[in-house]
């Protein structure tokens, strides 16, 4: 990502100084600024480096700019008193958080593949399901989740069942119509050599359309797991005795900023690992479905 | 009483009704293709050259007239007949071998190992021994194309037809392939539809070529190859192609000006 650009710039930066060196006596501080050049290119190719040197500098500039302005820490708190937190807290309350948040979006998000894929499949076959149930949808989507998310909870009532829903619609829109592009964007000779050999409809779908859909549909999965973790902590905020989203909240209305900071930067991660996931189990499952790196 | 030819069109015409209005593709066309004959169908874009192919496929009906295989009427899609179309168009995500083997496993869900020895016997035939194991990716643009060949002639139809198969590939390939269709089609005679806009390929590869006009597709002329079908790349040196080829070229371009 980052890292070959300052690969790229550390090795021009050192070619002039070495191919000096071959025509005329060296001044005495090139071995060094070579040694330095050479490191850096080293550097370079080591995968997330860069990455890694952003994160640490921005953090470091964050606990460098808190302590030095004296900012409060119910405005912005330093990283070292975020951190501070996750010892205060214990690990067996952040799991028990971190496992109800994780439960909620899974499966809402797993809920919303089972409903959006076989909708989809159900509207490429129907076409008038196609035509009644795309305008819904469009509705659903665009009435905010957040609204409607204290009127589910009250319909549904306590436990997971009404946090669940509340994920299931804010990812099952991407799905849906992503699975559905999909679907339809199958080359059309495969689709007339499928009549030419009067193979059944349902390996029409099975054996053509929906592979190719493949593609489409991680990328609406990718959207969905980000969307599942929003989901899951927008219904924590109206009504939860645990989750990530609640403990933030609670922290919040205590003015323990820091321990909401703390929770904020676990739901950051959580969200990144379950991106990850999607792609590791493209790659692993449906490697010919990833975009050509060339 | 003589046996029906393989194909024949009697002034067949073709109509879209797209929103704009009606597009008439072809009208009046009227040709046969004898058993065992390679027919190319050579026009400008927009003649409705691949109408004609998916109305012998049966994957389209002529608004009028009449379309006979075997001197019966073409009602609907018909299995013994295969299909090359101008993109090789394979599955991604399958093996070269279990691509040619994928029209049995689609149309009935499973593939027999005669089936198997048939794709081998194919992959050997286009010259693709040994790639059976690769994916579609990782051949070139020729390759792939001999993929779809071989895919169109598993279940050994007898009749293939081919929509601007080689258009794709770049002129010395091309060649390549087109002799080798050739060669192929010594062993295992098959009736051959194809659709071209080169009229070298035309004139190199065909015992007829048939000559169409653009919008809507009439027939304007049929030209018989006076040339044995013992090709090669030598062929491309003697006089009566090159003869055959520029009279097919004032054909198209004549026609155009006018």
């Amino acid at each position: 990502m980052t890292s070959p650009r300052i690969c790229a710039t550390s090795s021009s930066a050192s070619g002039q100084p070495e191919m000096a060196q071959e025509s005329w006596p060296a001044p005495a501080v090139t071995p060094f600024r070579d040694a330095l050049a050479a490191a850096l290119r080293r550097a370079g190719q080591i995968p997330g480096l860069a990455t890694l040197l952003t994160l640490a500098g921005t953090v470091a500039f964050w606990e460098v700019a808190v302590r030095l302005f004296a900012v409060p820490s119910y405005l912005l708190p330093a990283p070292s008193a975020i951190l501070g937190t996750f010892g205060v807290i214990g690990w067996d309350r952040w799991a028990t958080h971190i496992a109800a948040t994780l439960r909620v979006a899974l499966m809402g998000f797993g809920l919303s593949i089972l409903i959006a894929i076989p909708l989809a499949v159900l509207m490429m076959r129907v076409q008038i399901l196609s035509r009644t149930l795309y305008p819904l949808l469009v509705v659903i989507q665009s009435t905010p989740v957040v609204a409607i998310a204290p009127i589910i909870i009250v319909v549904l009532g306590a436990g997971d069942a009404p946090r669940i829903v509340i994920t299931t619609l804010i990812t099952f829109f991407p799905l849906v119509v992503a699975t559905a592009t999909g679907l339809a964007a199958t080359p059309p000779e495969l689709i007339e050599l499928s009549r030419s050999l009067r193979a059944p409809g349902f390996r029409e779908m099975t054996q053509i359309r929906l592979p190719f859909a493949v593609p489409y549909i991680f990328s609406a999965l990718k959207i969905s797991i980000t969307l599942a973790v929003i989901g899951a902590v927008v219904a924590e905020f109206c009504a939860a005795e645990a989750g990530v989203g609640y403990f933030i909240q609670v922290s919040t209305s205590l003015f323990k900023l820091p321990q909401a900071w703390g929770g904020l930067l676990v739901l950051a991660a959580m969200s990144l690992a379950l991106f990850q996931t999607v792609i590791l189990v493209q790659r692993l499952l449906f490697p010919w479905s990833l975009p050509k790196s060339r | 009483m003589a046996p029906p030819p393989a194909i024949r069109f009697d002034r067949t015409g073709q109509v879209f009704s797209a929103r704009s209005g009606r597009v008439e593709a072809l009208r009046d066309v009227s040709f046969e293709v004898a058993q065992h004959e390679f027919l190319a169908v050579l026009g400008p874009s927009g003649c409705g050259k691949s109408t004609l192919l998916r109305m012998i496929a049966g994957l389209l009906a002529p608004t009028s007239g009449s379309v006979e295989v075997y001197g019966r009427p073409v009602t609907g899609p018909r299995e013994d007949i295969g299909i090359v179309f101008q993109k090789p168009t394979l599955l991604p995500w399958a093996t070269v071998e279990e691509n040619v083997t994928f029209p049995r496993r689609h149309k009935t869900g499973r593939v027999s190992r005669a089936d198997r020895t048939r794709a081998q016997e194919l992959l050997e035939m286009t010259g693709l021994e040994g790639f059976g194991k690769r994916l579609p990716d990782e051949l070139s643009g020729g390759m792939q194309q001999r993929v779809g060949i071989a895919r169109a002639l598993l279940m050994d139809p007898e009749i293939l037809l081919m929509d601007e198969p080689f258009s794709a590939l770049d002129a010395l390939t091309r060649e390549v392939m087109g002799f080798d269709l050739l060669k192929m089609f010594a062993d295992r005679p098959k009736t051959v539809v194809f659709i071209t806009h080169s009229v070298t390929e035309a004139a190199l590869l065909a015992d007829r070529v048939l000559v169409m006009t653009g919008r809507p597709g009439t027939v304007q002329t049929e030209i018989a190859v006076p040339l044995g079908r013992d090709r090669g790349p030598e062929t491309l040196k003697e006089l009566a192609v090159n003869d055959l080829a520029s009279h097919l070229r004032d054909l198209l371009i004549g026609k155009r000006a006018a």
